[in-house]
């Protein structure tokens, strides 16, 4: 099975810092990371390569410094990895790169296609879904445990607010994976020496340009145009009581709803 | 000459730091108080490749070098001591005895375990009567057939209480004094080997660190190192690169120390500021910092010359003699600027100042590095 894991670089921030003049994210000083829902979807990859064997491929979309990214997923055992790169494809919006990543994905071939949700510096979660669309292959988004795998179809638990989802999905598929899907793994020292040794294959312009709609690639052929970025608020968290019997949460439950004078 | 560490090196490096701040830090503090370390944390650290660093990959090592190795050892050291001594003893004193000493067989067999994370090993020299003066060990190996009978008393032999492999110094001959002493691999399940209770210490109190007693303990010849008469050797050459290892620990411990001192003197307001805006602190915190910087180019010198295959010996012996010493003096400052708190078990400069104390002991102390050091001088 050929599992192709998308990811991207972002900042490692948890509340991002937003510059008031320019609307733009304020990336100076700020290490970078592996998005985190991407490297659950790296986790979640090499564990189907542990069940079903095959090879995990690692695609990103970014700068040639997104290339520690792509060492790193190697080091966590991938086996290959590509850089989408190029100066055409700058300042790309969620369809544009979702385009460009679709025709790299061309390229590379695929089996199972998994991506994070969303990242942590554009929080849209748009990108997977629209590259499935623009491959049309089926998809699931909001992965947040495999429950069987094979060549032929995965059997997937998709998550909602107040619920969940079983789903059987032919492959090729595309996923999107949460954070509770799997706990990523450390690199190994090995792991890094050996990323080191490995090639980053690079994919250009010129490399994907015949399955790009050219008008819909970088800054110019973004669709999307930012009016206003704003820190979002934070919605109400839930309260979770652990390790509790039915009676005990029973009785915190009519406290709360006494306290708050509802019954 | 270049600085700076090299692509590879700064990745493996934020592994250390990442595994360290994760999986150590939570429960440093309970190994400590428990006096007792963590063998979850065992299995995690041999999972990620810690175990056998600087160790090649034909033997199921890390394929990485020494530098990468003292990378590894600062970092930890920096949230734990005692994780710093039990990778320590296993990497830079087990190790390298078989590493350096062993046949191809004895590579195969027994050091491919202990680097590819399946085993742990221990190094057992001291003794009750040889410290400093190693020659003064009484342990014997008498030959019998095809085997050595061993039977002695061991002493502050650090990993024993969990580990799986014994390198065991032993006199052959006794009356050739150091000439007379080889080097036996033992295995923890031989009959005849009795580890005792964890030696209770001022600090890395969560390392394992027994007295071990052999009591007609066979060992097959096929497990000596070398030939008779080579355990000195073996043993001062395992101590030699072993000191880069606490020179890195040193370094960690103070810079772990200088990073939680830089976080309190931000918070903490005394007449009415924050006490990081006193000079006496700022001066303080970059005498410690330009000391540990001064220690890790010493350390990094030292290893770059190890993975060069140049003479290292008394660069380790130099960067373990001012590591040390800076960690001591460093953890302290540290404590006198975090006060009343810095006193208390709440706040981990305690334990660094009390986990600092050893590195200028063990493996050597700092003592014995200047006899290293002015033999090499040739004062």
């Amino acid at each position: 099975m050929k599992i192709v894991v998308c990811i991207k670089q972002v900042p490692d921030t948890v509340e991002v810092k937003i510059d008031p003049k320019t609307g733009t994210l304020i990336r100076d000083g700020v290490p970078s990371i592996i998005n985190h829902d991407d490297k659950t979807g790296i986790e979640a990859a090499l564990q189907l390569k542990e069940e079903l064997g095959g090879t995990v491929t690692v695609v990103s979309m970014g700068p040639p410094q997104a290339e520690v990214a792509l060492r790193e997923a190697l080091a966590m055992g991938c086996d290959e990895a590509y850089l989408v790169s190029a100066r055409e494809f700058g300042g790309s919006d969620t369809y544009a790169t979702s385009g460009i990543l679709a025709a790299a994905l061309k390229k590379i071939g695929y089996d199972v296609i998994i991506t994070g949700r969303q990242a942590i510096d554009g929080d849209t979660a748009q990108v997977g879904p629209q590259i499935a669309e623009k491959l049309q292959v089926p998809q699931v988004s909001y992965v947040e445990e495999v429950k069987e795998a094979t060549e032929e179809y995965v059997v997937v638990q998709r998550q909602y607010e107040d619920g969940y989802h079983i789903i059987k999905i032919k492959t090729p598929c595309l996923l999107t994976a949460i954070a509770e899907l799997a706990d990523p793994r450390y690199m190994s020292v090995r792991g890094i020496v050996e990323a080191y040794e490995k090639e980053i294959k690079t994919l250009g312009f010129e490399d994907l340009k015949d399955d790009l709609e050219l008008d819909m690639i970088g800054l110019k052929g973004s669709p999307t145009n930012v009016y206003q970025s704003f820190t979002k608020e934070v919605k109400g968290a839930g309260t979770i009581l652990k390790d509790v019997s039915a009676e005990e949460a029973v009785q915190a439950i009519i406290d709360k709803l006494e306290a708050k004078f509802i019954i | 000459m270049d600085f700076k560490l090299t692509k590879t090196q700064l990745l493996q490096q934020e592994l250390f730091r990442k595994f360290a701040e994760t999986e150590i830090k939570p429960i440093a503090k309970d190994m400590d108080e428990a006096e007792e370390y963590d063998m979850g944390l065992v299995a995690k650290l041999q999972k990620a490749g810690m175990f056998g660093i600087p160790y090649s990959r034909e033997y199921g090592g890390q394929g990485a070098d020494v530098l990468t190795y003292t990378l590894a050892m600062e970092e930890v050291s920096k949230i734990d001591g005692s994780t710093g001594i039990t990778l320590s003893v296993h990497t830079s004193l087990c190790c390298p005895c078989i590493n350096e000493f062993g046949t191809e067989e004895q590579k195969q067999e027994f050091l491919r375990p202990l680097v590819d994370g399946t085993k742990v090993g221990c190094f057992g020299l001291t003794e009750p009567n040889a410290g400093t003066d190693a020659s003064g060990v009484q342990t014997t190996a008498v030959k019998d057939g095809d085997d050595y009978i061993i039977n002695g008393t061991k002493i502050f032999t650090t990993n024993s209480g969990f580990a799986d492999t014994f390198i065991v110094f032993a006199l052959t001959d006794k009356s050739k004094g150091p000439k007379g002493m080889s080097a036996f691999i033992l295995d923890k399940e031989m009959p005849g080997i009795t580890v005792g209770e964890n030696i209770e210490r001022m600090g890395i109190r969560a390392a394992s660190n027994c007295e071990v007693a052999y009591e007609n303990v066979r060992v097959p010849a096929s497990r000596m190192l070398g030939k008779e008469g080579v355990g000195y050797k073996i043993a001062m050459t395992a101590l030699g690169g072993g000191r880069i290892g606490i020179g890195a620990q040193s370094v960690g411990i103070a810079q772990g120390a200088i990073d939680e001192a830089m976080k309190y003197v931000k918070e903490r307001k005394q007449f009415g500021k924050t006490i990081n805006k006193f000079q006496n602190t700022q001066f303080k915190l970059a005498e410690c910092q330009t000391k540990v910087d001064a220690a890790r180019l010493m350390v990094w010198r030292a290893a770059t010359a190890k993975d060069n295959h140049e003479n290292y010996a008394p660069l380790a012996a130099m960067c373990k003699l001012f590591g040390s010493e800076v960690a001591n003096e460093v953890t302290r400052v540290c404590v006198q600027l975090l006060g009343g708190y810095g006193y208390c078990r709440e706040y981990p400069v305690e334990r660094a100042m009390r986990d600092a104390k050893i590195t200028e002991i063990y493996e050597g102390t700092s003592e014995a590095m200047k006899m290293i050091i002015s033999g090499a001088m040739k004062v």
